[in-house]
């Protein structure tokens, strides 16, 4: 488990994207807590990192580590540290 | 409470070690107006407010430096990797090594630790919002 595929890189860098988005709205939110629309966006972006980090963690590692379904070895200390250089591309070159 | 979620806000991937650079974004780490101050500054201001609007998003935004200070932390990290003695030396890394080696450590550029006296907390919210403006303008 030690150099990211480019598909496992590519959902990583997906979902970074989606997060991206949630922070950002969850911060407006916290001061326009009445915006239905913007309510809207939010739970739509939700579900769809939700599924995302869901699929991501099904298939390589738990992002959290209530998402890990391991029996047998445990891949939440076993994966990468964020911080490794094996732990995807797609960053700044 | 938090929990961690086990990837960088946006991935950091530096092919080129580079001590002297490093030393400067280090700053970005644990420096007067670096991701450590920021993230103290909000998480704990966020008491002294009667409005739940300001608590959560200093909440919110507190726990976001959080994030900031992991990538921050991955730059230098991955700039001090794999180095001779000889380009420590040359790159004027060698005070920062003789303490830390090449461990993670909050201080600025010039070498002062983090110091708590970078924030303010003053338990008024138009005090310490005051405060946020002059440190991060555009958050807030």
């Amino acid at each position: 488990m030690n150099n990211f595929s480019s598909e496992q890189s590519r959902m990583l860098k997906d979902i970074s994207i989606i997060d991206f988005t949630l922070v950002e709205l969850n911060e407006y939110l916290d001061t326009h807590p009445h915006d239905r629309q913007a309510m809207e966006y939010f739970n739509h972006y939700a579900r769809i990192k939700n599924q995302m980090a869901r699929d991501f963690s099904a298939r390589y590692f738990p992002l959290t580590a209530d998402m890990s379904t391991d029996t047998k070895d445990w891949n939440w200390v076993l994966s990468p540290m964020p911080w490794e250089s094996s732990f995807g591309e797609g960053g700044c070159k | 409470m938090w929990s961690y979620e086990k990837r960088l806000q946006f991935p950091v991937n530096i092919k080129e070690p580079n001590a002297k650079l490093a030393q400067v974004i280090m700053s970005q780490y644990g420096g007067p107006d670096g991701e450590m101050g920021a993230s103290m500054r909000y998480l704990s201001q966020r008491y002294a407010t009667p409005y739940r609007e300001v608590s959560g998003l200093l909440t919110d935004i507190g726990t976001e430096e959080l994030a900031h200070l992991e990538m921050v932390a991955a730059i230098v990290h991955q700039l001090t990797r794999n180095l001779s003695m000889e380009e420590i030396e040359k790159s004027g890394f060698a005070p920062y090594y003789t303490d830390h080696t090449i461990g993670i450590w909050p201080q600025a550029a010039g070498g002062v630790p983090f110091n708590a006296c970078e924030f303010q907390s003053k338990g008024d919210v138009i005090t310490d919002l005051f405060e946020d403006m002059a440190a991060d303008g555009t958050p807030l």
